[in-house]
């Protein structure tokens, strides 16, 4: 019963189809081995377009923003070398490092709420799947991905103002006590901005997740009713162990997103007030293009990088080991 | 083994080929010298004062959302066939952004500017001096270009000429004049004390005093804490600092009292009560739809508001301590420059002379600025109607003039003082998270940071 049911997942049953180990089969045979070789350079030839592109907008950029950092550099001039000094910058000031809490801050919002709320939205879909109400569902849910995240930032910020549509709900049921201006304050703001990043990560979560229920053997469901079990302890004992591949790929894209936010703070809230929603992404920017510290941001950049890489990558092992 | 070592001579090649091109090989980024700024050492009587009589096409780099320029630059063609115009207009967020770089690698003829110090420091905006000899710019009121001077050690207000105004901004208090007869104020106030005591009424009544935008990363209360400021003190040691002079502070006497007073108006309740997530555009939606009794803001606004509330806003300059005080107001230049590779640089010259000196585009900068125009005291002024807004902030104008009061904003003291300082330490004392002292101190500190780089 805890053993997750077998899936089509490539890596799991046989040899990574990677070029290498193709080579290494080619030559153990001995049969073939021109074509399969001229198959190997084909395969090379598929693969370059996409790779000219990764290589010129991906990795280029990546090497000149670290190698950026190591300069003192307005953007236009000619730079001065400083070496690792940027990165000293970045360490000792308060104001550098001050937003990196900020977006471990937005973690909550943008990763565990999403996921739990996806988890509970997709098993409700999931039950009423045969009705047309669950087509629905699943658009409304979906919709908030397929928005910009800049309209989604002009929309929450209209809906979050003091005379929006969130406080008027909130005096018609009797709570105007409560009304403020959430994006202005400084208690409610960095969790109002959270929330605008939990509605728009919801509709990804919850498709993922819908999408790796419906993978699930329909017997297990079967066995474990006639064992006596409940929708609850379906739920934990066989939806979620089933779903911890969806799982880890919404905490690693959302986990992304909240460490690297940008949009959505920089429409609704540019930071403020004081500093209280400022995140690396904004700083980043704020350096670059209005402070013109090419080096200075660069350098906060690379280290923001490998700040993602360092939460991320754990996760990426974490489940490697269980599937072991 | 031939073939294998072929094989990886061609991979070795190929990864040492786009190693080079992804690292650009290795060389420090960035293509011209950072100069001082330099006094020009040509004389005036090399300059071309005309725009010729060659076709030309001037690019322009303007702000969107002002009609101005276009206005300028539609009449100039009328008047000079031979020129034409290529515009790009951009937010002036994006105009900050991208200034360095289009001034060094897409250069405009004409440019709106942010501001002009590290432009001029980076070498890619062309030095006016030659120009304001042969143009005569130097015989106008000095205080009109003095943010438009860069000197050799790299700050503002005195030096060389790099940059030139369509027309000079005023600040001052805006007010509805129907909420203003309800709280019985039927004349603008003549001392800080009967602004006061006008605010206090205004929040008795149950009228917001003032809906002034501080949300985002646009503090607007800076615009009634400099009043305050030029209220309690003069206004040169305020200048100074815009401009880093050495030695300059914020964090003065006279300073901490206007701070302690923004802080009072705070506490009375006398801003809107979601000031610090109003933005401008919110700020003038309040006022125009009569839900807020003043702001603080510029005459950009006085053709607006004399197009939709005619009749029914007022300006007045803010009050002085005593009565028939002196009075200052923040006053810039809409600032325009020209590129140090610009194509046509002697006729933006000649454009940004016609600007100030004929009567026809003075006409338009007043009509449609609603500001003063540059250029000599005694030029020709169009006719404006002392009762509209634009007649008031015109006479207002005079009379900072009269007082020597014009000061830059506090906000351009450095390119992130606004964003980074101002801003965030403003929106701290609206929710009691900073004290007038520490505000100063903080933004002090923040200043001397940000110079030293």
């Amino acid at each position: 019963m805890n053993q997750p049911p077998a899936r089509s997942h490539p890596s799991a049953d046989r040899p990574s189809p990677h070029f290498g180990s193709r080579a290494v089969s080619a030559r153990r045979g001995g049969v073939h081995r021109t074509s399969l070789r001229r198959g190997r350079w084909l395969g090379y030839l598929f693969i370059l377009p996409a790779l000219a592109f990764y290589l010129l907008f991906v990795i280029r950029p990546i090497l000149l923003t670290f190698q950026y950092s190591m300069y003192d550099w307005n953007g236009v001039t000619k730079a001065t070398w400083v070496g690792f000094n940027n990165y000293l910058k970045v360490f000792a000031d308060p104001t550098l490092y001050g937003p990196v809490l900020n977006a471990f801050e937005l973690i909550i919002f943008f990763s565990f709420i999403p996921i739990v709320l996806g988890l509970v939205t997709a098993a409700t879909v999931r039950r009423i799947a045969e009705s047309r109400l669950a087509g629905l569902a699943r658009t409304i849910v979906f919709i908030p991905q397929v928005i910009p995240l800049v309209a989604a930032g002009i929309i929450w910020s209209w809906l979050l103002a003091s005379n929006g549509l969130v406080n008027q709900l909130l005096s018609a049921i009797g709570l105007g006590g409560i009304t403020k201006a959430w994006l202005g304050d400084f208690g409610t703001a960095l969790p109002a901005v959270g929330m605008i990043g939990a509605w728009v990560q919801l509709g990804l979560c919850t498709l993922l997740l819908l999408a790796g229920m419906s993978k699930i053997d329909a017997s297990l469901y079967e066995a474990a009713r006639l064992d006596g079990a409940g929708p609850l302890r379906e739920f934990f004992s066989i939806t979620l162990p089933s779903l911890r591949q969806e799982i880890v790929v919404c905490v690693t894209v959302t986990v992304i997103a909240a460490l690297s936010s940008f949009d959505i703070i920089y429409i609704s809230t540019q930071g403020g007030p004081g500093n209280a929603t400022l995140v690396p992404g904004l700083q980043i920017f704020y350096l670059a293009f209005s402070e013109n510290r090419v080096g200075l941001a660069s350098a906060l950049a690379v280290t923001l990088m490998v700040l993602v890489l360092a939460v991320v990558l754990p996760i990426q092992l974490l489940t490697k080991e269980e599937k072991a | 083994m031939t073939h294998n070592l072929a094989r990886k001579r061609t991979a070795l090649v190929a990864l040492a080929a786009s190693g080079a091109f992804l690292v650009n090989a290795c060389s420090a980024p960035g293509t011209t010298t950072e100069s001082t700024p330099q006094a020009s050492t040509q004389t005036s009587s090399s300059v071309q004062m005309t725009c010729g009589t060659d076709n030309i096409t001037m690019k322009g780099y303007f702000e969107t959302g002002f009609p101005l320029p276009k206005a300028l630059t539609d009449e100039f063609t009328k008047q000079y066939p031979n020129v034409t115009w290529d515009i790009r207009e951009d937010q002036f967020a994006v105009i900050t952004q991208n200034a360095l770089r289009v001034l060094a690698d897409d250069p405009p003829d004409l440019m709106r500017l942010p501001s002009i110090q590290q432009a001029a420091k980076a070498g890619v905006l062309l030095n006016l001096d030659e120009y304001a000899t042969a143009y005569g710019w130097d015989k106008w009121p000095a205080s009109q270009l003095e943010q438009l001077r860069v000197n050799s050690a790299g700050a503002r207000g005195d030096g060389s000429l790099y940059a030139q105004g369509l027309n000079y901004s005023l600040t001052g208090i805006f007010y509805n004049k129907e909420l203003a007869a309800k709280i019985g104020m039927t004349e603008a106030p003549k001392t800080l004390a009967e602004l006061d005591d006008a605010l206090a009424k205004a929040k008795a009544a149950g009228i917001t005093g003032i809906a002034q935008f501080n949300g985002g990363a646009t503090g607007g209360l800076a615009f009634p804490l400099q009043n305050l400021m030029a209220a309690y003190g003069e206004t040169a040691p305020i200048n100074d600092w815009i401009f880093q002079k050495s030695g300059a502070t914020i964090n003065t006497d006279s300073n901490l009292k206007a701070v302690q007073h923004l802080q009072q108006w705070i506490k009375a309740g006398y801003f809107a009560d979601d000031v610090n997530s109003l933005d401008y555009a919110a700020m003038m939606s309040r006022f125009t739809s009569g839900k807020s009794l003043f702001i603080f803001d510029g005459d950009w606004e006085s053709g607006n508001f004399d197009k939709t509330m005619a009749g029914k806003v007022g300006f007045f300059l803010m009050p002085p301590l005593e009565a028939g005080g002196k009075q200052a107001a923040m006053s810039a230049p809409l600032t325009f420059g020209v590129s140090a590779k610009a194509a046509h640089p002697a006729c933006a010259a000649f454009f940004l002379n016609w600007v100030a000196t004929n009567e026809t585009a003075r006409k338009i900068t007043v009509e449609v600025g609603g500001s003063h125009p540059m250029g000599a005291q005694d030029a020709y002024m169009p006719e404006v109607d002392a009762n509209t807004v634009t007649g008031q902030t015109l006479a207002a104008g005079t009379k900072i003039g009269v007082d020597n009061g014009g000061m830059d904003f506090i906000a351009n003291a450095t390119s992130s003082i606004y964003p980074k300082s101002w801003t965030p330490n403003l929106q701290k004392l609206v929710a009691g998270e900073v004290e007038p002292d520490a505000l100063l101190k903080s933004v002090q500190t923040d200043y001397e940071s940000q110079i030293k780089g």
